[in-house]
């Protein structure tokens, strides 16, 4: 036995032994993972700065090894733009929700973009306010019920989900902008590699790039684990399709 | 002793320019106290534009007053805005090529008369109007001495020496005019 | 002496910072404090430094908090309601203990209300300058002079308790000019040393589990015990109180003002003591920690009355003054607000009115 071969380790990007506090069946993890490898995977784990947004994606602080600093609800963009005009060598990162980075922090978001700040931006889209419990985001499906849309988003009332990639694409200087999932093996995969792209591209200098990753929320959207995954993939994902909008040479 | 001036015009007369000269000029060669506040409209171009130099051997207090020894308009709604606030003795300096003495309605100021627009267009030179009304504040006060104004006019038109000899030649003709009506 | 140069009051506030090591400067334009952002716009590229326009005040000041944790010394300025912008960030800073400095050059509220200079804003700098009773020292100059040595000093304060430090000006000085004389630029290796003196806290990246984070607090009862820690660092301020006390051996009736309020007070009671009256001043120069011991020590059998002078309706130190005096001397006010100017003449005014009931 003592001939086994290990072919497979947890990230050193998470913390040893750590168990996420994440609902069962959430993406989240499985995105923190995708972060540690990424960033070993080009060597600069040592250098790695997260920018965490706030709502569940504040619950990755008991989870991540490296270091990290809180950024006021919306303000990921403001806050990383000082630690990397500070601090060059450092791999900087925010990681932020739909209502972070859409609503509250949608000036933040835009200006950050539009200056080309040379960050990378994780931006996790399952529709909907996690850790307060369910509220209607700027990406809520319409039809799609939240607890301040008890009958369901309805556009001549709550506007249309927003699409942040679209957005974002009519500014000039961000280099890198995809949508994608995490929903299987193969997606799993090739998220892990857009990270590892923007995270080199910003090792070199190169600028902003922005990756939207659709996911479930099986809490708030009251489903199981399997029907949040068929219930995104035929519905977010039609809202929201996958796609590299941009990409660095 | 405390010199309290205020200086008042419309936008373009150089008004916030004579201020700082003299101010910058004083802090650069005497060892008086002396504190420079502008106040403008909320308007960019155009429109009032006015500044206060307090001049000390003491600590200066509040930048700005309304209990003047000396005040200079250089246009009409100035003289009618400002007058009230010249203490009774004060020095009222006119820009009387557009503003008439005749309008001052106080007997108790003192009024130095100098045609600076109409001089400045004279010498070629219509934007000194500004320089030659600080030479007739000099000449008629001795606020501070005339020396310390040209070596500012030297200071700040270090990087366009053609400028310095007619400015202060404006600047000496306001002198004289300032020390006839001394 | 070193040579006097004559300086806007925001001009010379960006050039002491700059001297004092500052290397990064965010910003967002509001009345009347243009001339810092634009100085450090001008400046900090000569010296290697960082200035970036934020989209608002809440982006400028959350640029600030992630260029403080890195260790660069680092600034921000706004002006009263743009301040209330900050009460996010600023609190986020206390939260995170960092040590950043900002500058409020107050103008006349609430609201937006005028773009002349005002004191309005001493409660929110004072009390709450954010959620959750957090404190930092607030220092208030009253010359230009004052406003240079405080700004250079504010980044050591703001080192050494890691904590954010706030200079409480106003219009009137933000645009006034005054003789100056500036203190030593720090050279390339003090600011490099000054930021190596916060490494076991900068968040810049580090090997796993060798983890620096901004909090300090944290899930559980972390945050409890953060606050308990604060609180004991607060306590260590009583020796950074800092007060003015002027002509006030014999006094019978006392002026208490800060910054702009104070050098128009000081010289009416220069005045009144030429017509033989006893009066004195009391200028709070932190007013926070505020100096309530100074005014909690006045003995009411020799001074009869205070005179709080200052440039907010309704009246805001007032308060402090009145929680140290305790009724024990009679307090009257001399106020002007909105961006209008108190002047010699109603302070004198103010003063006489006082002598009258009092003496």
């Amino acid at each position: 036995m003592s001939e086994m071969k290990k072919v497979y380790e947890r990230t050193k990007g998470i913390k040893p032994g750590a168990v996420s506090g994440f609902c069962p069946g959430c993406m989240h993890s499985t995105v923190h993972k995708l972060i540690g490898e990424a960033a070993e995977n080009v060597g600069a784990l040592d250098k790695l700065v997260r920018v965490e947004g706030v709502g569940c994606c504040g619950l990755g602080q008991l989870y991540v090894s490296g270091d990290w600093l809180i950024a006021a609800h919306g303000r990921a963009g403001a806050v990383a733009t000082g630690v990397k005009r500070s601090s060059p060598d450092s791999l900087v990162y925010t990681y932020q929700g739909d209502g972070d980075l859409a609503a509250i922090g949608l000036a933040e978001t835009l200006s950050a973009a539009n200056r080309g700040e040379n960050i990378t931006v994780i931006f996790v889209n399952n529709g909907i306010y996690g850790m307060t419990g369910g509220q209607m985001a700027p990406t809520t499906l319409l039809g799609m019920k939240a607890t301040t849309a008890p009958k369901g988003r309805v556009a001549e009332e709550h506007g249309y989900p927003m699409h942040v990639c679209e957005i974002i694409n009519q500014l000039t200087a961000p280099k890198m902008i995809v949508r994608t999932t995490v929903d299987t093996p193969q997606n799993v995969m090739k998220t892990r590699k857009y990270i590892e792209k923007a995270f080199k591209m910003q090792l070199e200098g190169k600028g902003y790039a922005l990756i939207e990753i659709v996911t479930t929320c099986p809490t708030n959207w009251g489903l199981g684990t399997l029907e949040s995954i068929d219930f995104m993939r035929e519905h977010m994902l039609k809202e929201f399709p996958v796609g590299e909008f941009r990409m660095p040479e | 002793m405390e010199r309290n001036l205020m200086i008042a015009g419309f936008g373009g007369q150089g008004v916030m320019t004579m201020g700082k000269l003299l101010s910058e000029a004083t802090c650069d060669a005497t060892d008086l106290n002396v504190s420079f506040f502008p106040s403008y409209g909320a308007a960019m171009r155009g429109g009032t534009a006015n500044c206060f130099v307090v001049i000390s051997d003491e600590e200066i207090g509040a930048p700005v007053s309304y209990t003047l020894d000396d005040l200079v308009v250089m246009n009409g709604p100035s003289l009618h805005k400002f007058i009230s606030n010249l203490k009774s003795g004060g020095n009222l300096f006119i820009n009387s090529t557009i503003v008439d003495a005749k309008e001052v309605a106080r007997d108790d100021v003192k009024v130095i008369e100098a045609p600076v627009t109409q001089m400045a267009l004279d010498i070629n030179n219509p934007r000194a109007l500004n320089v030659i009304m600080l030479g007739v504040y000099v000449g008629a006060t001795d606020a501070v001495p005339a020396e310390v104004i040209i070596k500012g006019i030297e200071h700040k038109f270090e990087k366009k020496p053609h400028l310095i000899e007619p400015n202060v030649e404006a600047f000496k003709q306001g002198l004289e005019i300032g020390k006839a009506q001394k | 002496m070193a040579e006097r140069v004559f300086m806007k009051g925001c001009e010379a506030i960006a050039e002491a910072a700059t001297r004092a090591g500052c290397r990064f400067f965010a910003g967002y334009p509001i009345t009347p404090q243009n001339e810092i952002p634009e100085y450090f716009a001008r400046r900090m590229p000569e010296v290697g430094g960082t200035f970036v326009q934020g989209e608002s005040e809440v982006a400028s000041v959350n640029m600030l908090y992630g260029a403080a944790l890195t260790g660069i010394r680092a600034m921000s300025s706004s002006s009263s309601c743009g301040i209330s912008l900050y009460s996010e960030g600023v609190s986020y800073m206390a939260a995170a203990r960092v040590p950043a400095v900002y500058v409020n050059v107050q103008r006349g509220g609430p609201g937006i209300g005028a773009i002349q200079p005002a004191q309005q804003d001493y409660n929110q700098a004072t009390k709450a300058s954010g959620n959750g009773g957090f404190k930092m020292i607030v220092l208030a100059p009253a010359t230009v002079q004052e406003c240079v040595d405080m700004v250079y000093e504010a980044f050591d304060l703001a080192a050494r308790d890691e904590n954010p430090v706030l200079v409480l000006t106003d219009g009137v000085m933000g645009t006034m000019m005054e003789p100056v004389v500036l203190p030593p630029m720090k050279s390339d290796e003090e600011v490099a040393a000054l930021r190596e003196a916060f490494a076991h806290r900068a968040v810049i990246g580090h090997k796993p589990l060798d983890q620096h984070t901004g909090e300090p607090g944290g899930i559980g009862d972390g945050w409890e015990k953060h606050n308990i820690e604060t609180a004991e660092m607060y306590k260590t301020w009583d020796k950074d109180v800092r007060v003015e006390e002027f002509m006030m051996d014999d006094a019978e009736i006392v002026l208490a003002a800060y910054g702009i309020s104070a050098r128009i007070s000081k010289v009416i009671v220069k005045q009144l003591r030429k017509e033989g009256i006893k009066a004195g001043m009391i200028r709070p120069i932190t007013v926070s920690p505020f100096p309530y011991d100074t005014f909690a020590n006045l003995d009411p059998s020799k001074v009869k009355g205070i005179l709080d002078v200052e440039m907010s309706i309704p009246a805001q130190m007032r308060f402090d003054i009145d929680h140290a005096v305790c009724g024990r001397i009679p307090v009257m006010e001399c106020l002007r607000s909105g961006g209008q100017l108190l002047t010699n003449d109603q302070v004198l005014a103010g003063a006489r009115e006082l002598i009258k009931e009092v003496l």
